[in-house]
């Protein structure tokens, strides 16, 4: 797997060879905070795919001293979530007409927050109190704890300083564990 | 002892669909073509654009157009597409496509089109038609003007109404010479055209075809009628033909 120094060598040298080898090397971590980012399973892959293809377009139009310069992972998480973000707002203006608006994520009706989160898997639970916390400390939470990037570049993603971005994720965090010990003690 | 609930966050990782770098990059392939080679880009559902390499011209020049045009990244692609080959030698269902960029009147059109049989010409009203929106027929035009994958989508065999064959992407000698392999009497399409005959009918089965229809083309000369629309054919008491639908 690529290291990022050799990943803005292979852009600058090949732009859209270079860019297949970004895909492959941190397509799982983009993958899954889109995962924990996209409100059903099936919409993860194609947000992902999204976010990839404007990094993209964005790349074509930088020169090399800004390529050499890039930190790959925390730019296209930011490009990640500024996609979803705008997605949502999308999708609350216009409804959606392609028939896609129930889940078909599972042939019977996907279960609501709250009745995922009694289920009994820890994991399971986990994902559904997560997409109830605030935003702020959601993503903090899936940055920091789901795919384990340093604070440092929590912080760059979010835009805030290292002390922000630990406090964000350890509320989360609390929050989270608060949560599950109410949903235990009501099941 | 590990914390269960950081356990159970990190295990909530999972990793991308190995088709995730096939579904951002896609595939270019340079192939034989019914009139030299042709450049195809394939994406992960399907090819979404071919090109003659002589209308195209450099084939880096025609990847970083299609780079600017789409905003993708493309590659040398692994292997032709399933399907692709056959097709551009004239056989099989071909390829899947990915027309997704379209709108969808855009798609329809092309799906009509794609029914149209080899050695067979229909005009741009009809395919208009046939994609329910029958006064659109300039819009037809300007459609298959655009075909993002023609000779998969044979919009060579889509002709003026009256009788012309038209224009064609890469020139009309190109559209003569494709309707010309798959057996289509251009000339005899064009006398046809110039002495006003639209519709052939059999007065044996009193039975009215577009000229390139199989049927129309099985008509003898003793009993092969020309009419110059289905109207004045109807008024001589043929009806349409179920299967080339005049």
């Amino acid at each position: 797997m690529a290291d990022d120094e050799q990943l803005r060598a292979a852009l600058v040298e090949d732009l859209d060879a270079g860019f297949e080898a970004v895909v492959r090397t941190h397509g799982d971590v983009v993958h899954a905070v889109a995962r924990r980012t996209a409100e059903r399973a099936a919409d993860a892959e194609d947000l992902a795919a999204e976010a990839f293809l404007r990094a993209y377009r964005a790349l074509r139009g930088y020169d090399h001293d800004r390529i050499a310069r890039l930190d790959l992972r925390p730019w296209l998480l930011t490009i990640l979530l500024n996609t979803a973000r705008n997605d949502r707002r999308d999708a609350a203006r216009r409804p959606r007409t392609d028939g896609a608006a129930d889940p078909p994520d599972r042939a019977s009706p996907a279960p609501g927050p709250a009745e995922r989160a009694e289920t009994t898997d820890l994991g399971d639970r986990l994902a559904a109190l997560l997409a109830t916390l605030p935003v702020a400390q959601r993503t903090a939470v899936v940055l920091r704890h789901v795919v384990d990037l340093p604070v440092a570049e929590v912080a760059a993603v979010l835009a805030c300083s290292e002390g922000t971005a630990r406090s964000h994720a350890a509320r989360g965090l609390a929050a989270l564990r608060t949560r599950l010990t109410s949903t235990e003690d009501t099941s | 002892m590990t914390d269960p609930v950081l356990a159970a966050l990190r295990d909530l990782a999972e990793p991308a669909p190995t088709s995730l770098a096939e579904r951002v990059v896609d595939g270019w392939l340079r192939v034989p073509g019914p009139l030299g080679e042709v450049y195809a880009v394939v994406g992960d559902r399907g090819v979404r654009l071919l090109r003659p390499a002589a209308f195209a011209g450099e084939l880096d020049a025609f990847l970083e157009d299609y780079r600017t045009r789409h905003g993708r990244p493309v590659r040398p692609a692994p292997r032709a597409p399933r399907g692709l080959l056959p097709a551009l030698r004239g056989r099989g269902e071909g390829p899947a496509l990915d027309l997704g960029d379209l709108t969808p009147f855009a798609r329809e059109v092309l799906a009509v089109t794609a029914r149209i049989p080899v050695g067979q010409t229909r005009p741009y009203g009809w395919v208009a038609r046939e994609a329910g929106r029958p006064k659109a027929v300039r819009a037809v035009g300007t459609v298959l003007a655009r075909n993002p994958v023609p000779l998969l989508v044979p919009c060579h065999r889509v002709v003026r109404g009256d009788g012309d064959l038209g224009q064609y992407l890469s020139g009309r000698a190109d559209k003569v010479a494709l309707l010309e392999r798959e057996g289509v009497e251009v000339a005899h399409l064009e006398a046809l055209a110039a002495a006003g005959t639209r519709l052939v009918g059999s007065d044996t089965t009193g039975v009215v075809c577009f000229p390139t229809c199989h049927h129309a083309r099985r008509i003898t000369a003793a009993h092969r009628h020309g009419f110059p629309s289905l109207e004045r054919a109807r008024d001589a008491g043929y009806r349409p033909c179920r299967d080339c639908r005049p």
